[in-house]
């Protein structure tokens, strides 16, 4: 059941990535400005220009730049970053790595972290506890990440001197940007787990539950945890694509290479591969992590599994 | 079995249920009855300990069961009983069962908390009770999720949980309200079956006063969070002291005929906040006098009833 599920969730990707690549190839063609103007040197004749605009193929109708960029794609060729003349394919694998450590380790705590703070604040009976709780998460969803990257900095960096300031050398350096990443996620999925714990628990099935004399940790484990699950997971789903390009101000305020970075840089030079291809990465991402996560719901919710998608 | 007398619940600075009492012994069958709001599910969640779950609590009166006082047991004692000795049947068997599990598990939870059965043992009690319920193919069943299944059906699963640890009590909130009129006759009978099969005692919450004259003992009738009348449904039927019981059982169609016209209790339900002084009945009864709108009625015996009216033994 779950495995056709998955099949037909799958073939679902073909036609969404068909349109999201031309939607990228266009959206990019469609700003102003021109790469060659960042490339040519100053003084060059109309000529020079006209070689440039050839050598990358500018001067072709939109339809043939576009296949031939989709089907050199197909074979592993992002293309020739413009600007920075390097392959495209080399600029991604060097900043990938990067925005994935970060992004997943930010992502992970702030599950987990989540997860946990969202169940205590829901099933605790201390006011306080619930009180700091509510503070907590209206801060955390609140706080902009670029302002608390540079508080953080500017207290355990400068002051205290336990992490470094910036860069991206040794696992010491990541402590800093996953927690002002993490922050916010923490504060969004304990929001959310507390919300659909709260909200499980008026049913009437957990009445029954009651009845049936289990005890209130039993029914939080069995029952209403895998329920307070499916809301968490949906907006989980939707943070795994933000892992890749979500981080663009903490990375540059920490000075941390990254897809990010990397993509703000190329918008601004106008090299068309290198923000098509940051693009599409980020594009996929976002895919694979609605996939996950309905495949993920489908594993949770027999319901949803015999939708048949 | 059972002995419930002068219940009084609140909620915060409201009290929406007050000098409620009964007796229930095995294998009867006591009918409460009432329109919605008159407090017929406060008594069960009362019964069964489960009032906190809604913030409510129990602020006077005593429930005792099997010579146990209940009112003031402990939370963990009382969640040996839930379950083991007293079942909980539920108004909608639609969402009443976990949708994310299936059928099985639910079942055998019971058994596997109060019997100290392990898994498969569980399953074979679970599958032998399905059976004694009448579903077809109790086996498969267990590997069926909630929402494969018809509301009639979920409800045998329901019973099925309410049984699974052979409590003496069985406290069945409306059990047949939203389920189609067809249904709604098997699982009364199924009920009255179970009662005599196993002995249980019975209390049958329903704003159905036929179905409370086919399958009761006894009945107590609620308003406004009181009880208005109790007594063995005989009596009830054939002499009710209180008007509002009168007009109760005047509700229910009687005949083939076309051209008879249904009754009804002109008038609503008061809500907590505003319950009448004196009778709460008084605004809608017609045989109210002056004394119904500041004196509350006690309770007067009067033959086999008990009835909570000014006027009660009169004769008319």
């Amino acid at each position: 059941m779950l495995l056709r599920y998955i099949f037909y969730r799958s073939l679902m990707l073909i036609p969404v990535s068909i349109s999201i690549s031309v939607v990228i190839f266009l959206i990019v063609h469609l700003l102003p400005g021109d790469p060659i103007d960042n490339l040519i040197r100053v003084g060059s004749s109309p000529d020079d220009r006209l070689a440039l605009i050839t050598k990358y193929g500018l001067d072709q109708p939109l339809f043939v730049q576009y296949y031939r960029w989709i089907s050199a794609m197909f074979q592993g060729d992002f293309g020739e970053a413009i600007v920075l003349r390097r392959p495209v394919a080399d600029l991604i694998s060097q900043n990938l790595p990067y925005s994935l450590t970060l992004g997943g380790l930010a992502f992970a705590f702030s599950s987990i972290v989540g997860i946990i703070l969202g169940t205590i604040s829901a099933t605790t009976r201390s006011a306080i506890v619930k009180q700091f709780m509510r503070g907590f998460i209206l801060l955390g969803s609140t706080v902009p990440g670029f302002w608390l990257a540079l508080l953080m900095i500017l207290f355990f960096a400068v002051q205290l001197q336990w992490f470094p300031v910036s860069g991206a050398k040794g696992w010491d350096s990541l402590v800093l940007p996953v927690l002002t990443i993490g922050f916010g996620g923490v504060a969004l999925v304990a929001r959310v787990t507390r919300v659909a714990l709260l909200d499980v628990r008026r049913e009437d099935f957990v009445t029954l539950l009651h009845a049936k004399g289990l005890s209130m940790r039993t029914i939080l484990v069995r029952h209403l945890m895998p329920h307070a699950m499916l809301p968490v997971v949906t907006i989980l789903a939707l943070r795994i694509g933000w892992i890749l390009g979500g981080a663009v101000t903490v990375e540059f305020v920490f000075g941390r290479p990254g897809l990010g970075l990397l993509l703000i840089r190329a918008l601004g030079q106008r090299d068309y591969p290198v923000v098509q291809g940051c693009l599409l990465m980020l594009a996929l991402a976002v895919m694979l992590g609605t996939l996950i996560g309905d495949v993920a719901q489908a594993a949770m919710d027999p319901r949803i599994r015999e939708e048949k998608t | 079995m059972l002995e419930v007398r002068d219940l009084e619940v609140a909620f915060g600075p409201v009290a929406p249920l007050s000098g409620v009492s009964f007796s229930l012994a095995k294998g009867e069958k006591l009918g409460i009855v009432g329109e919605s709001g008159s407090g017929k599910s406060l008594t069960a969640m009362s019964v069964m300990g489960l009032l906190p779950l809604s913030g409510g609590r129990i602020t006077g009166g005593s429930i005792v069961f099997d010579g146990q006082e209940l009112t003031t047991l402990a939370e963990s004692a009382y969640r040996k009983l839930r379950g083991r000795r007293l079942g909980l049947i539920t108004q909608n068997p639609m969402t009443s069962l976990d949708p994310l599990q299936k059928i099985g598990p639910q079942v055998d939870a019971v058994a596997v908390l109060h019997l100290s059965m392990n898994a498969s043992e569980a399953r074979t009690r679970t599958v032998e009770i399905l059976g004694t319920l009448r579903i077809p193919e109790p086996a498969l069943i267990c590997d069926r999720y909630p929402h494969q299944m018809s509301g009639g059906m979920k409800q045998r699963i329901v019973i099925a949980m309410a049984l699974a640890a052979d409590p003496d009590v069985l406290v069945a909130d409306e059990p047949t309200t939203a389920l189609d009129v067809t249904v709604q006759a098997q699982i009364i009978r199924l009920l009255d079956d179970l009662v005599k099969e196993r002995d249980l005692a019975l209390v049958l919450i329903t704003h159905d006063m036929s179905v409370v004259a086919q399958t009761c003992d006894k009945v107590v009738v609620m308003y406004a969070g009181r009880a208005i009348e109790y007594g063995p449904v005989e009596a009830i039927f054939d002499a009710p002291q209180h008007p509002y019981t009168q007009a109760l059982i005047n509700c229910i169609p009687k005949g083939l005929s076309t051209d008879e016209h249904l009754s009804g209790i002109s008038g609503t339900v008061p809500t907590v906040s505003n319950y009448p002084k004196g009778c709460a009945f008084h605004p809608r009864c017609d045989r109210a006098k002056n004394i119904c709108t500041s004196e509350r009625p006690a309770f007067i015996t009067y033959g086999n009833n008990a009835a909570a009216c000014h006027f009660a033994g009169d004769d008319r």
